[in-house]
């Protein structure tokens, strides 16, 4: 492992994880993130709703 | 405008994320899949680890992470005019008669990388079982990876149906069969509540368990003392070092096809140029937020995989393997399940329980990955031939049995496999990625792209993304997709044949192209149909366009 080595790994899992950290805060700091955020597994379909009411 | 974006699980479904650490896990879980642990170690290792991180980075920040916003407001863009598939969506977006055509990929690609996804589930869910039979006791690395060539069929076509002696637990078919029954029962039955459910304890868990993973490479030291040079300060070396024993730091740059696979990586891992974010955001409301919602996703997909995925199987391979067999590798795939297991059979105690666990909850986080894949094309079934949801999804089982057949079938080293994986995988999803961003930036308008991302924003996109993603993102995916194209095309590569090349010498190659363009063509009828239906129903309403 070279100096650059440990350089880009720092640099880079700490990057990320920097961001991830940033991003939890914010959404622990978003009053209505519950209703507001969204991700694809949340988000039922119309047609969805249709088909469980068949 | 449409009101069943309304319709949303805001409602009942809302009651699940009662705090906001369920939002985020629920953000963060939804972007992690077979990519982060599997796909991206592979892609790491064929192509010298360090220096393949530095186009990944930056196609993260000038590619990935626009272009998933664009998505997220192209796609709720659509929705509010009363379109939910890609084609539909594009046609609202760009009036011209190509606009929709443009949705042919958008619906190869999510259905196309299903049929070879859920055959990599089959594989975690068969190694998840044979922990919990106890059925993984091999002594050696070697054994590990005989019994994946074994399991997978990659000495011969026609060879993955089953090992000699082993009974159900040996064969990749049934554990494929029962992952497809149990994919299509899901989506059959609509049971998205189940599926939140489980993303509520399932991610934390996965989690929990490649951090304990994580924790036995970093302390696996030197595990065989006549090979001394394969330690794990050596397999991190090989991961992040910037430059190679073999090549400089510039010159292992200068390698278009690696710069293509980054970009590719990072649109697989994130969703983007799948036509699924599009197609989901679609259905949100006009004030819910998109700018932190897909910022959030993207950051926990990246934390998973560089940070977990990056430190744990590249070295852990490096040092049980060496670096020859780590380049040689038949499919970026293959890499995990090759090494995970000899640093599970490396744990102090559990060993089994923590394999079972790992395999099981990234067959789990694959499942949900999956399902997402196919609401593109039932989109597109629904609102443009006029099919019921049910219908939809049978038709969709049949096409996708059909690929995976194939698929499993043409099984010598994994050819058909990584075939698709390359030309819909990564170059599908790139050339998706890249008439996306012309779409958002010169047809909607950047302008009008961030009115639409602000709208309900949690967060402001800092203004730089305007530059970039009108000018910089185009730029660079032309740049290496010419420079890719190029090499292809003129330069002799050395050792193995270059993509294009395969496909003139290549049987299976060839079929599996064969099998791209089938099903490009089926789509492309489909949209055909749903054009006419749409101006149809517009001349009905008095010649209104949405």
């Amino acid at each position: 492992m070279t100096l650059g080595g440990w350089i880009a790994m720092l640099l880079s899992v700490g990057g990320v994880t920097a961001l991830l950290g940033w991003c939890i805060y914010k959404v622990l700091a978003t009053p209505e993130s519950t209703r507001h955020l969204h991700s694809q597994v949340d988000i039922t379909t119309p047609d969805i709703l249709d088909s469980e009411a068949d | 405008m449409d009101d069943r974006q309304g319709q949303r699980g805001s409602g009942g479904n809302r009651e699940m994320w009662a705090s906001r650490l369920g939002v985020i896990l629920a953000v963060t879980g939804s972007a992690v899949g077979l990519g982060n642990f599997l796909r991206f170690p592979g892609l790491a290792a064929k192509y010298d680890g360090g220096a393949f991180m530095i186009p990944y980075f930056i196609a993260f920040l000038l590619l990935g992470l626009p272009i998933a916003w664009s998505e997220w407001a192209m796609g709720r863009y659509g929705g509010r005019h009363g379109y939910n598939s890609s084609p539909g969506i594009f046609r609202v977006l760009w009036r011209n008669r190509a606009a929709p055509y443009f949705g042919v990929l958008a619906m190869v690609v999510p259905v196309m990388i299903y049929m070879y996804y859920v055959y990599i589930e089959a594989w975690c869910l068969a190694y998840a079982v044979r922990y919990l039979f106890g059925a993984m006791g091999f002594e050696n690395p070697e054994q590990f990876f005989t019994f994946f060539a074994q399991f997978t069929g990659i000495e011969q076509d026609g060879a993955a149906w089953a090992i000699e002696g082993e009974g159900l637990l040996g064969s990749g078919v049934f554990f494929l069969v029962l992952c497809f029954v149990l994919n299509f029962v899901l989506i059959y039955r609509g049971l998205s509540k189940g599926i939140e459910w489980f993303c509520s304890w399932a991610m934390p868990a996965l989690l929990v368990c490649a951090v304990i993973v994580l924790i036995r490479v970093l302390t696996l030291g030197t595990p065989d003392p006549q090979k001394p040079e394969l330690n794990v300060l050596n397999g991190l070396g090989y991961m992040w070092n910037p430059a190679t024993e073999r090549l400089g730091f510039f010159e292992s740059l200068r390698k278009p096809e690696m710069w293509m696979e980054a970009a590719g990586q990072i649109f697989f891992s994130l969703s983007v140029g799948f036509g699924i974010i599009i197609t989901y955001a679609s259905y949100l409301k006009s004030d819910d937020d998109i700018a932190l919602s897909g910022l959030t996703a993207c950051a926990g997909n990246e934390f998973c995989e560089v940070a977990l995925g990056g430190l744990m199987i590249v070295p852990a391979a490096y040092v049980f393997f060496g670096h020859e067999t780590l380049q040689a590798s038949q499919s970026t795939f293959a890499l995990g399940f090759v090494t995970l297991p000899n640093v599970f059979g490396k744990l102090p105690a559990g060993g089994d329980v923590i394999g079972f666990l790992f395999f099981f909850l990234l067959f789990l986080a694959a499942v949900t990955s999956s399902l997402s894949m196919l609401q593109p094309a039932i989109a597109l079934l629904e609102e443009g031939l006029g099919l019921r949801r049910r219908a939809s999804v049978a038709m969709l089982g049949f096409i996708t049995a059909v690929g995976s057949a194939f698929i499993v079938y043409f099984s010598k080293d994994l050819t058909a496999l990584d075939t698709i994986d390359f030309w819909v995988g990564t170059f599908g999803i790139y050339v998706l990625a890249l008439f996306q961003v012309i779409l958002f930036a010169w047809i909607l308008g950047v302008d009008r792209g961030f009115e639409e991302l602000d709208r309900g924003a949690e967060i402001r996109v800092p203004r730089i993304f305007k530059f970039i993603i009108k000018y910089v993102s185009p730029t660079y995916l032309l740049a290496v997709f010419a420079a890719w194209a190029y090499q292809s095309l003129f330069v002799v590569p050395e050792g193995q044949p270059s993509r294009l090349q395969a496909i003139v010498e290549n049987r299976t190659v060839q079929l599996s192209i064969g099998l791209i363009v089938l099903v490009s063509a089926l789509f492309a009828l489909l949209i055909a149909q749903s054009v006419q239906r749409w101006r149809a129903a517009e001349r009905a309403a008095g010649g209104k366009k949405p």
